[in-house]
């Protein structure tokens, strides 16, 4: 389990991370939190001659809220995630998600960037960014663009980043009214990935009237996928158990399924659809106890 | 003896130096001038070696060498197989340093780089070119022994090593012919991996000018290295080889055994004149460290409507990989054969075992080595019994149980006789501590609400303190050496004492129970007593730590060695007060004249003379210095029972544990905080067997559990807290009192966890799940009891709730 040979650059601005990422071409990769990227090295799955350590750019790191958006630096850790008192108030599901993200050592260098740019089919991050529609800023030669996390998740372990661009922040529109979150999971034993996860988000009327719900899912397949008809069975509908229940039957349509020898395809469909019907009835019940009541004062 | 320390709860004294960093690991050794070890393993389960080209490698600027199989064919033979139980003897295969024609599993090694730093030598593996031809591959023992199956090797046809058996196969046959009940049962018992914390390592290191090795070795046992190395692998004398074991990180059985690497340092430390280090990286460490278990058993239980056990009928295969490793004939024969009818007397009972080659790791002796594979055997039995009669599983327990007046106890497989024993007495405890008769109400309760609860149980009894060398020596079990263990004990002029023992910690705490022994025999304080062992230059011969031998043997040596220092410290007293020795008591640390308290020696005081020696009783020696070759009468066999709760989300599959509870008679106990740490760890591991863990080869033989991100080894957060509790049955098999505690956790705990399960899913009409429990396959299970018209139980289906009569719990057992 030792990695190749490779050169190492720390930069400390986003432009000299870009022109590295550029001047070494494929050669290189980005070293965010080395949690998925270092694994590969050890066991020369991956063999970059050059790593581009962007730790140490300080624009990259912390939560900002801006009126109604949620910024996040790509190199925001886990953990900071999960202590963030901004987060618990406004969004949180974020908070949550981050406490069932490995173990304590994982959740302290692992990155919110690294997590969305590797895209991993069993990450957490991309179902909670997915359901929460956050924005992805990427810088490139060419500057910077957004890409909305609808696009974000391509394939396979490819995200829209693409090679000598960075993913430098990630943005998320605080949803208003009265809304309720969750993200479930149902981790690997081995690994602590999810063979299932799904974050779920309603926004209520009176009396568990749905005027809004989105759902997204990791783990069950190839990449993050949103359950757009179970979101669609929902919407306008009064939600309990029942509804819920049936609408999440439908939850793993348009996911591209995966198996192993943990969890087969098979099994994994039923997760999804027992997943989705908890993720809601959590939100719900968030929804309900009033979980989004220091978002609604401040917005 | 007016104890001070046996039976405190005294934290380790190992501790310190572990918590502060300053432990020295196989890793923490360097030595001057030292190169670094690259092993290159074959890629291909069965395949044979065409070429290997070096030349590439070699060119690599910072290598200093590259051997292939070749190079060491001429100087060096094959490991050998310590413990030939079973009859194998004619067909024996164990690997080679490197493998020449044929490898046999992913894994065997075949050649190896020697650089400057370990970097260049990863690098240069890479390098290195072999020409493979595909061979075909099987990789279940079962499918291995059939007709047209792959051959691994060819002084074994069908790929069996050994067929064994122990019993009484006629009066078995009557015994099933005449039963009122008869339940069939296959039994999967999965291969596991150790993981030892600490992978293993091996450090060569040989001096020209003497002629000598010397090699730091990942070992439980560092003498028994020493002499398999030296008598039959490196055709170098004993004398000439000191190993070291240096702090060792767990073994868990996996560093008994010997291994390639540790005639690869030794070899080329001394063909390139230098030291040589390899340490194992976790992945090498999956692929070619002994495995565990692996056993695929036809089950048969017969017995009669009122519950009594008649007869019980065994077929495994043992899967033993694709080569011998060094103790692995005995532990599917003497180790499990030997202990199939656990804590029940049943009368006619046959065991046959197949050990078979595969192309796999080998497996050996793992935690618990046969015990647990006999544990579950018998306890999943006799719970698919109590199910087949409708009687309750504490109750058929009850009925079955050897008695105390059975004692000692002949189990009429060979084994020997079982030393002591209260079955009854540590089910009931279990039972009164876990609430049964609440408990099961709670189970109706619960089900009625749509959840499913199960209670599982685990009487065992194992056996351990391996063991008296008469039996296991020569008796017919196979074993090539005796298993008394040694120790040496000095009382220095300041009255310090140095204990040295053969047995080899790695984790055990040895150092802080040899001391309260210790400490209290010769009424001292505990830190004027040192523990040294590891290392052979120092000690006297030792047999190592496994099979939970380390008190029940080398803690009776010790004693034995105290019990001499004493009788001679007494003369000298006896002397020195001018009494006679009639009149002398050994009271509060000291030895005093009968009556006149104020005339006395502490043991520091005789110690000083002894040493000084110019006053000693005429013709004695001097100095306190005697040592000890313990050779055990019996084995210890402890016992107990496990209860454990688990909750089953019908939905899912998924399995909560609301509570775990043992009661263990380990006999006397010297440490309880290191033994209920023994019995912590031990539940986890067999927990880990029942629920997560599983060492999977696909059909061509690659390993797919290669990594920790696959192989589900348990965090602390997926266990339950565990009430503990214990019956004391103390054993008259050596001066404590005491049983071995090492591995009865892992041999009680998986047998309760699936017992558990299949209780809590009983309601469906599921009667049986193989081991590991993942939420997948019980899932699958009540899916399909779901869709099909049941038997006996109308399957609940979902969201309505399940029928009464299915549910009702066999009820009677009260504790
Ligand atoms: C034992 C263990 C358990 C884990 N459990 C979980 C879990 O339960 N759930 C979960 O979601 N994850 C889990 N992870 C993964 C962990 O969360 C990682 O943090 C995450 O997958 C990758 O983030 P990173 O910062 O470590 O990225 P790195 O490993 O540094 O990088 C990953 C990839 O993304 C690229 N990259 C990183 N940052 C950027 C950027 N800003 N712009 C462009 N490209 C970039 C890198 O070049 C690389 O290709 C686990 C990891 C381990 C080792």
């Amino acid at each position: 389990m030792i990695p190749g040979q490779f050169d190492y650059h720390a930069p400390t601005t986003v432009q000299e991370a870009v022109q590295l990422l550029q001047e070494h071409g494929d050669e290189a990769k980005v070293l965010a939190g080395g949690h998925s990227l270092v694994p590969l090295m050890r066991l020369r799955l991956a063999a970059p001659s050059v790593l581009v350590d962007i730790n140490r750019i300080p624009e990259l790191r912390g939560i900002n809220r801006t009126n109604g958006t949620v910024t996040i630096g790509a190199t925001t850790t886990h953990a900071t995630i999960e202590r963030s008192e901004v987060l618990k108030r406004v969004l949180p599901m974020l908070p949550a998600a981050a406490t069932v993200i490995g173990d304590p050592m994982v959740r302290n260098r692992g990155t919110f960037g690294g997590s969305l740019a590797h895209a991993d089919p069993a990450g957490d991050w991309p179902a909670v960014a997915l359901a929460l529609n956050a924005e992805m800023r990427i810088v490139g030669p060419d500057g910077e663009r957004t890409v909305p996390a609808g696009e974000f998740f391509v394939d396979l372990l490819t995200s829209a980043v693409e090679p000598g661009e960075l993913l430098t922040h990630v943005s998320i529109p605080v949803p208003g009214g009265n809304v309720g979150m969750s993200y479930q999971k149902f981790g690997h034993p081995a690994s602590g990935y999810a063979v299932t996860g799904v974050a779920a988000i309603v926004t209520l009327y009176e009396n568990n009237y749905c005027l809004d719900c989105s759902i997204a899912i990791t783990g069950a397949g190839t990449k993050a996928t949103r359950a757009t008809e179970t979101e669609n069975a929902l919407r306008n509908q009064t939600l309990d158990e029942a509804t819920m229940a049936q609408a999440a039957e439908q939850a793993g349509t348009g996911i591209d399924f995966l198996g192993d020898i943990y969890a087969s395809e098979e099994y994994r469909q039923q997760l999804v659809k027992v997943y989705t019907k908890r993720a809601l009835l959590a939100a719900l019940h968030a929804a309900n106890e009033g979980q989004s009541a220091e978002a609604q004062k401040t917005l | 003896m007016a104890t001070t320390y046996v039976g405190e709860r005294l934290k380790r004294l190992e501790d310190p130096e572990l918590i502060v960093g300053a432990g020295n690991y196989m890793d923490d050794i360097t030595l001057p001038g030292m190169a670094h070890v690259a092993i290159l393993h074959s890629p291909y389960a069965h395949a044979r070696i065409l070429s290997v080209d070096t030349s590439r490698a070699t060119a690599l600027p910072g290598v200093v060498a590259v051997f292939t199989g070749k190079d060491m064919e001429a100087d060096t033979n094959a490991l050998p197989c310590a413990w030939q139980a079973g009859s194998v003897t004619n067909n024996v295969n164990t690997p080679r340093p490197l493998a020449v024609d044929e490898v046999h599993f992913v894994g065997d090694p075949v050649a190896f780089v020697v650089a400057e730093d370990l970097y260049t030598a990863r690098d240069a593996l890479d390098l290195i070119e072999v020409e493979y031809e595909p061979l075909p591959t099987v990789v279940d023992a079962e499918q291995a022994t059939q007709e047209g199956a792959p051959q691994l090797h060819e002084n074994a046809p069908n790929n069996v090593c050994m067929h064994w058996t122990a019993g009484n196969q006629a009066g078995t046959d009557t015994a099933f012919d005449q039963a009122e009940v008869v339940v069939s049962q296959k039994l999967i018992n999965q291969r596991l991996i150790p993981t030892a914390m600490e992978t293993r390592g091996a450090i060569g290191s040989y001096n020209a000018g003497t002629d000598e090795y010397t090699l730091w070795l990942s070992s439980q046992a560092p003498h028994v290295h020493r002499l398999l190395l030296a008598a039959f692998v490196l055709n170098v004398p004993e004398h000439k080889i000191r190993v070291i074991a240096p702090d060792i990180g767990g073994g868990f059985g996996s560093k008994i055994f010997i291994y390639p690497d540790m005639a690869i340092v030794a070899w080329a430390s001394r063909k390139l004149n230098r030291p040589m280090k390899w340490i194992e990286d976790r992945q090498e460490n999956y692929l070619w460290t002994s495995h565990g278990r692996d056993h695929t058993t036809h089950a048969e239980i017969a017995g009669t409507r009122d519950g009594k056990i008649t007869g019980l009928r065994a077929k495994t295969y043992a899967n033993l990989g694709g080569y011998l490793s060094s103790i692995a004939p005995g532990i599917p024969t003497t180790l499990y054969g030997r202990m199939a009818t656990g804590v029940y007397k049943i009368p006619n009972t046959f065991v046959e075992v197949f050990g078979v080659y595969t192309n796999t790791a080998p497996v050996d002796a793992y935690r618990g080595a046969g015990r647990p594979e006999a544990t579950y055997l018998v306890e999943r039995m006799v719970d698919r019994f109590a199910r087949e009669i409708g009687m309750d599983p504490a109750e058929v327990r009850r009925k079955n149980f050897i008695q105390p007046e059975d004692f000692p106890y002949d189990n009429g497989l060979g084994m020997l006789p079982y030393d002591s024993g209260d079955y009854e007495k540590a089910l009931n405890r279990a039972l009164e501590l876990v609430g049964y008769q609440e408990l099961r109400q709670q189970q109706t309760e619960a089900l009625a609400q749509g959840r499913y609860i199960g209670v599982g149980f685990s009487s065992y009894v194992e056996v351990c303190g391996v063991a008296p060398s008469a039996w296991i020596g020569l008796n017919g079990q196979g074993w090539g050496a005796g298993l008394w263990e040694s120790a040496n004990v000095k009382v220095h002029l300041t009255g310090k004492v140095v204990v040295t023992t053969g047995t080899a910690p790695h984790g055990q705490g040895h150092v802080t129970t040899f001391s309260q022994i210790v400490a209290d025999e010769l009424g001292i304080p505990i830190e004027d007593v040192v523990v040294q062992y590891g290392d052979t230059q120092g000690q006297p011969f030792g047999l190592g730590t496994y099979g939970s031998r380390s008190l029940a043997v080398g803690g009776t040596a010790i004693h034995r060695s105290v019990t001499k220092i004493k009788d001679k410290a007494k003369k000298i007293a006896a002397h020195l007060l001018e009494a006679s020795e009639e009149d002398l008591v050994w009271q509060d640390g000291k030895f005093m004249v009968k009556g006149s308290p104020d005339a006395a020696k502490t043991i520091q005081e005789l110690a000083l003379a002894a040493h000084v020696g110019y006053s000693l009783p005429p013709g004695m020696e001097p100095f306190l210095d005697e040592t000890t070759y313990h050779d055990p009468p019996n084995c210890t066999f402890p016992f107990g029972t496990h209860i454990c709760v688990v909750e089953v989300d019908p939905e899912t599959g998924k399995v909560e544990f609301l509570r775990y509870l043992a009661v263990d008679d380990v006999g006397n106990v010297i440490n309880p905080l290191i033994v209920d740490g023994q019995l912590h760890g031990g539940i986890v591991q067999g927990m880990a067997q029942a629920m997560w863990e599983q060492g999977v080869y696909d059909e061509s033989g690659q390993l797919v559990t290669g990594t920790l991100m696959d192989y589900a080894i348990p965090k602390a957060s997926m266990v339950p807290n565990f009430e503990l509790d214990r019956t004391v049955t103390p054993t008259d098999v050596n001066p404590f009192g005491a049983k071995g505690a090492g591995e009865a956790g892992t041999i009680a705990s998986a047998p309760a966890v699936v017992n558990a399960v299949v209780d809590a899913l009983k309601p469906f009409g599921i009667t049986h799940l193989d081991m590991p429990l993942t939420p997948e396959r019980l899932w699958r299970a009540i899916q399909e009891k779901r869709n099909q018209p049941s038997d006996s139980a109308t399957a609940p289906t979902g969201g309505s709730h399940p029928p009464g009569d299915a549910s009702t719990p066999a009820s009677g057992a009260g504790a």
